[in-house]
């Protein structure tokens, strides 16, 4: 009975590994977001994204006549998930590229796996370390740390702030622009007088903010991707915190706005230019990019289109952009393909890689924004 | 440290313990009637903050908490008939098992309800920037909202398990089931009402918390081990021991973060619970005598 058992498992696994064999002529991408989790709200627009453009692409008769097949994992943020779900995609499914994942933490945790399975992988993460130093196979969408982090220390020249309190959360994402502003202020001759790290499941911050508060800081940042970004400025302005509040390009997903209520009047933040599409003059480079995302978003999922999903919006455009102009679906070609590309307009500004630069944006691809009556303005109009 | 830094500190424990208080109250009803710890008591914290929140979009405050409140003790009460109460021996172990199963179910289904979005009701009294000043200390008015409410809920709870003929065949039940049984206690019935209860008073917690935590599908397992932390570490089944332990706590954690990285909150409160658990395993208002004699 019990080699019975065990040969109907050998049979069921085997009939698990050839199945993907079978289908050849569509172009397999793999996703692994954070549909679920504490970081939901980045994988769950770049999931509801990448639904979206493979419907559309597959509508007009897919890449070069071949389909793609999207095999989205929900990894909740988890490294651990994100590891076994990227051996999975890389070893069973043979997948063409891996998107995502959401969060830096996972990306770094997968970065080896997908060098060593010569599989592309667009991370949709933020922290630099991603692609500094970079990886022959690892590319990343979303702007910079280090820029979003001389954005903010330009802003604070101009409004005469030397003293800072930072704040940042125990994550990845948190953890890697701590790095960034430690490394960048003594050159721009910002001095941090408080530097604190938080829980990212923290549900108050009172006490962090009141130690933020009492070194004197005249600004405080706060470095973050959690509901907890909220938390921090209802925190500072109920302890009667008077001075500017700083945020990561963390902040772009208007749901924190209406969750701090007034409390997120006045917050600065550098982001793309997506939350500001409607606001931009007609000749802006992005605009019709930006505007037809939007629309196409808000249209199909009724709820406000973030920077989080065009992040993802991103990495599917570099990646047809690159099988297209490679003409193959072999993965080194595509990779090389990607090197090449120059100009290439996205949601998060225009890519332009090169072998040493696996990001392909540059500082101006940021704004900076502020919230004015409960929506993002750009700051100074 | 200036005396008004001193305050503020005290203020935001007084803040972290409240919230704290709140839940660990709720597992202490269950525990009092049953003697097992009912893991999905964070579950009925986000339930009923959730639903007061969708509610409040055609609803006033006060009727959607109230409504809230209502449909989760509904939920409680349906719980506890649908997969507790047929059960032939109910060992503590395996409701145990049961609600911790409960608790994932209810966590998805919240997730396919209301998705993945964070949420919170309106401000009771004012807005998220409103603070009442007192001195140099400033003291959001919804943490007195949590104060004063939890300290009517323990008031509450302390007549009803004291006084009322109801609220002392519970604790009989949970005393020894079998000789509540015979006394003509329907202990069937205690049980439910202690599942219904508690549902009440994790979906009122729930709300009043809300707007300084806020509420997401997966809010209520962090909050649940919080909770179950200063419920141990007060004495299981006690109000007044888990409203003092959650103070304790709070305040503990916030002067932590004045002397030492705030990283290491978590740390004080965990070393604080495997003090209590290994010095005096009844939790610090618990007798060692009665504790002896429970199962769990």
């Amino acid at each position: 009975m019990r080699i019975v058992r065990f040969l109907a498992v050998m049979l069921l696994f085997a009939a698990v590994t050839v199945t993907p064999a079978a289908a050849k002529d569509t172009i397999k991408v793999g996703a692994l977001l954070a549909v679920t989790g504490p970081a939901s709200f980045l994988g769950a627009p770049e999931a509801k994204t990448l639904e979206m453009m493979t419907d559309e692409i597959n509508k007009r008769g897919g890449i070069m006549g071949k389909k793609i097949e999207l095999i989205i994992k929900d990894t909740g943020a988890s490294p651990e998930k994100a590891l076994s779900f990227a051996k999975q995609l890389i070893e069973e499914d043979k997948v063409l590229a891996i998107i995502g994942p959401s969060t830096t933490g996972e990306t770094m945790k997968i970065k080896n796996l997908a060098e060593e399975g010569n599989t592309i992988l667009l991370s949709c993460a933020a922290a630099e370390v991603i692609v500094n130093p970079v990886a022959k196979y690892v590319f990343k969408t979303p702007q910079n740390d280090s820029f979003a982090v001389i954005k903010i220390f330009d802003e604070m020249k101009k409004m005469k702030i030397s003293k800072i309190a930072v704040l940042s959360s125990n994550t990845g994402f948190g953890q890697a622009g701590k790095v960034q502003i430690e490394k960048l202020a003594p050159e721009h001759h910002i001095q941090i007088v408080s530097n604190e790290v938080y829980d990212k499941s923290a549900t108050d911050l009172t006490a962090e903010v009141t130690k933020a508060k009492a070194s004197g800081a005249q600004a405080l940042l706060n470095w973050s991707i959690e509901p907890a970004q909220s938390i921090v400025i209802k925190n500072a302005r109920q302890i009667g915190f008077k001075g500017r509040i700083f945020q990561s390009h963390g902040f772009g997903n208007i749901k924190y706005v209406a969750a701090a209520g007034p409390a997120a009047e006045g917050v600065i933040f550098p982001a793309g230019r997506l939350l500001v599409a409607d606001v931009l003059p007609a000749n802006n480079p992005q605009k019709s990019v930006l505007m037809s995302y939007k629309r196409d978003y808000e249209r199909k999922f009724k709820e406000d289109a973030s920077t989080f999903g065009g992040h993802a919006y991103d990495a599917m455009t570099i990646l047809t952009r690159a099988i297209e102009k490679a003409h193959s679906t072999d993965s080194a070609a595509v990779r090389n393909a990607i090197e090449t590309l120059k100009g290439v307009v996205g949601t998060g500004g225009i890519f332009n890689f090169s072998p040493q630069d696996h990001n392909g944006l540059s500082m101006d691809s940021f704004v900076m924004l502020t919230v004015r009556k409960g929506k993002f303005a750009i700051l100074g109009n | 440290m200036n005396i008004d830094l001193f305050f503020q500190y005290i203020v935001a424990g007084v803040t972290y313990g409240a919230i704290y208080a709140v839940v660990a109250i709720g597992f202490n009803i269950i525990y009092n009637a049953t003697g097992i710890i009912n893991f999905a008591q964070g579950e009925f914290v986000m339930l009923g903050g959730m639903t007061a929140v969708t509610l409040h979009h055609f609803l006033p405050l006060y009727a959607a908490i109230i409504a809230a409140v209502v449909i989760t003790t509904a939920v409680g009460g349906l719980i506890e008939i649908l997969f507790i109460r047929w059960l032939r021996r109910p060992s503590v172990l395996r409701v145990i098992i049961i609600t911790i199963g409960l608790s994932i179910i209810i966590r998805e289904a919240a997730m396919h309800i209301w998705g993945e979005g964070v949420r919170a009701l309106p401000y009771f009294t004012g807005t998220s920037v409103t603070s009442v000043r007192l001195g140099g200390v400033f003291i959001s008015p919804q943490v007195l909202w949590v104060a004063g409410i939890t300290a009517l809920m323990v008031a509450a709870l302390n007549i009803f398990f004291g006084h009322t003929l109801t609220g002392r065949q519970m604790r009989a039940c949970s005393a020894n089931q079998q000789a509540a049984r015979l006394c003509g206690v329907n202990a069937g019935n205690m049980v439910t009402l202690s599942f219904m209860l508690s549902a009440a008073i994790g979906a009122l917690g729930g709300c009043i918390v809300s707007p300084i935590t806020y509420v997401q599908y997966d809010s209520g397992t962090p909050l649940a081990i919080k909770g179950f932390t200063v419920a141990i570490l007060g004495g299981l089944g006690n109000s007044f021991a888990a409203v003092a332990a959650g103070l304790v706590l709070g305040i503990l954690e916030s002067f932590s973060i004045w002397v030492l990285p705030a990283a290491y909150k978590d740390v004080v409160s965990i070393s604080v619970l495997l003090i209590i658990l290994f010095l005096r395993p009844s939790g610090i208002f618990g007798s060692a005598e009665t504790a002896r004699l429970k199962e769990f």
